[in-house]
């Protein structure tokens, strides 16, 4: 159905070219939003939109912005979309935008957003910079949500908010919930874990 | 001890390339050479070599360590049969072997835990085994308080030799300190079984020993613990059980040094860890100069906080002498501190590494609410700045003597 250039640019981010997990960028935010998946599952949604609208806008604007000054359009641009996000989870989902507080609006210093305007939207058509950018955000959320994933299991016992350890009735037989998956540093560790998994899985991506 | 030998040379072959379980040589090689000094000499050059290798160095850290875990054995039997009134009518015996019941599984699942992931992943990469572990698997179960949950102590230890150890590289290449880690896990894992009135004394019966019931007015605080709630001016540091008026009794320094109070397992007695320290030092494994210089840190700082004591901290108004003898800080120093890998190597590092680790543990303790106890945060914080305190005081040597030889040229 799509050519093999076309799934690359929109497969590729999912796995061998990840952001997260190969180039290693928007690792702030990744550590910040997924103590709890719903907040993670939000943001990843998020930050896909403003991704995949910015890098089409920024597409179609590309032949006439003077090079000296792209970095403040595209800025610009991608200002705009948080903006309208932000207008939009505060409208419809209000609980989860106060937990993301500050996050949505630092989707603007996502060095993912910036790296693939640079990189992609400045020199692609429109299709091809959408592709890219719904391909880099579904990569990006995907990270995040299985690190959500961990972190809200063993560190409240629930998913979703959805008290599964209770059911399961592990309590009872004397588990406890692990607080140091609530804090950030476990992010990370978690994070490394799941970078440590990928390249034991894709060897082609291990340095000699 | 030749039959033994002997045994190991029939079944060498069989783990030997190409021999029946040659998968294993890593797991063989690891219990020949804990068990005999490997014989293997160097075939050319000239080496001075000393025949004390690295496991019989962990053997005697062990040895240094047995004081303390003997008492601290003692003393989880004496602090429960107090706890529920039958202290009297206990005979030693029967008292320390509570403590040894109870302390036993602990040091159980820590090597076992630990060794299998040590072995695991020697095999894996195709190492020798390290005998790092030795040390660190004793070490555990002394610094957590005796009500910790076995399941607990084995993720702990499991993430501490993953994560502090075997990512950097295994055994000598480790920044932190390992049991430090374990116990730094379970500190913010699992807070509620670290640190409060209820985990340091076990009231319960271990394997049906010691059942009864706790004496009216018992508190499970540790001195610490005491000292990090205390809201008046004047510091008061009692028993956990009132006596039969139903006052509670004051503890004095001689109980701290001596260490029949509450606390970790391993920490409690001064005396016992300073007959460990004499052991160390004797056989020059540990360096008294990070031993030296923890406790003059420690004691600075306690001093400098005792003389503008107030109210706000009143921790600040225990003395210096007390500071170190509470809490895990001999410990820390003794043990935690020395630890050859994570430690400075330079005399002068030694020198400022172990003076910080002091005066930081007194800090925490003194001005941080938060954390009755600090030794373990300062002796992980100061491994991460042992390197660089290493690194300038190489610079500053080089530079010293660059300047005097340049001094000695033209002259």
């Amino acid at each position: 159905m799509l050519s093999k250039k076309t799934k690359e640019t929109l497969l590729g981010p999912l796995s061998k070219n990840n952001p997260v997990l190969v180039q290693v960028l928007g690792i702030c935010s990744a550590l910040a939003v997924t103590a709890k998946l719903e907040p993670a599952f939000v943001m990843a949604i998020s930050v896909t939109a403003v991704l995949a609208f910015a890098n089409v806008i920024i597409s179609l604007l590309r032949n006439t912005i003077p090079n000296s000054i792209r970095i403040i359009v595209q800025l610009v641009v991608v200002a705009a979309l948080v903006i309208i996000v932000d207008q939009v989870l505060k409208a419809y989902v209000y609980d989860v935008s106060k937990q993301l507080s500050v996050f949505i609006g630092l989707i603007i210093t996502n060095c993912i957003l910036m790296g693939r305007l640079e990189a992609f939207a400045m020199g692609n058509g429109p299709w091809q910079s959408f592709l890219d950018g719904v391909g880099n955000g579904l990569g990006y959320g995907l990270v995040l949500i299985v690190i959500a994933f961990f972190r809200e299991l063993l560190g409240s016992g629930t998913l979703f908010g959805y008290p599964i350890i209770e059911k399961i009735g592990l309590y009872s037989i004397g588990y406890e919930n692990n607080g140091l998956m609530i804090l950030p540093p476990m992010a990370l560790i978690v994070a490394g874990c799941i970078i440590w998994a990928h390249r034991a899985y894709n060897k082609d991506l291990q340095e000699k | 001890m030749k039959k033994l030998r002997k045994y190991i040379d029939k079944i060498k072959p069989n783990f030997e390339p190409g021999g029946k379980f040659a998968k294993f040589q890593s797991v063989f090689e690891g219990f020949e050479t804990f068990l005999f000094v490997p014989n293997t000499t160097s075939k050319s050059g000239v080496h001075v070599h000393d025949s004390i290798d690295s496991k019989r160095t962990m053997t005697v850290v062990i040895l240094a360590l047995l004081p303390a875990l003997l008492f601290g054995m003692y003393n989880v039997g004496y602090q429960h049969y107090l706890a529920i009134g039958q202290l009297e009518a206990t005979s030693f015996f029967t008292t320390f072997l509570y403590g040894f019941l109870a302390v036993l599984p602990k040091i159980v699942v820590s090597y076992v835990v630990g060794l299998g992931i040590e072995f695991i992943s020697a095999q894996l990469r195709g190492h020798e085994i390290q005998e790092g572990f030795l040390v660190s698997g004793m070490l555990i179960p002394m610094i957590v308080p005796v009500d910790t949950p076995l399941w607990m102590i084995a993720v702990a230890t499991a993430f501490a030799v993953i994560f502090a150890k075997e990512i950097f590289g295994g055994t000598g290449m480790n920044i932190f300190n390992v049991a430090l880690i374990t116990r730094a896990f379970l500190f913010f894992a699992y807070p509620s079984k670290m640190s409060g009135d209820s985990v340091f004394v076990r009231i319960s019966d271990t394997f049906g020993m010691g059942a009864g019931n706790v004496v009216k007015g018992f508190t499970g605080a540790t001195p610490l613990g005491q000292l990090a709630t205390q809201t008046s001016g004047t510091v008061q540091l009692t028993n956990t059980v009132p006596d039969a008026v139903g006052n509670y009794t004051e503890i004095t320094t001689w109980d701290y040094f001596l260490g029949l109070i509450p606390g970790s397992i391993g920490e409690t007695s001064t005396l016992a860890i300073l007959i460990g320290a004499a052991i160390l030092l004797f056989t020059g494994i540990a360096s008294w100069r990070i031993m030296l210089s923890v406790f003059a840190g420690g004691l600075a700082m306690a001093l400098l906080a005792n003389t503008f004591a107030s109210a706000t901290y009143p921790g600040s108004f225990v003395t210096p002498f007390d500071h170190i003898c509470l809490g895990g800080f001999a410990f820390a120093a003794v043990f935690m501190a020395t630890d050859p890998v994570t430690g400075a190597r330079t005399n002068v590092g030694k020198y400022i590494y172990g003076f910080l680790i002091g005066a930081i543990t007194i800090v925490i303790r003194i001005y941080n609410n938060g954390y009755p106890e600090g030794a373990m945060l300062a002796v992980l914080l100061m491994n991460v700045f042992a390197p660089l305190i290493d690194y300038f005081v190489v610079g500053s040597n080089i530079k010293r003597r660059l300047k005097r030889a340049k001094k000695g040229g033209t002259v």
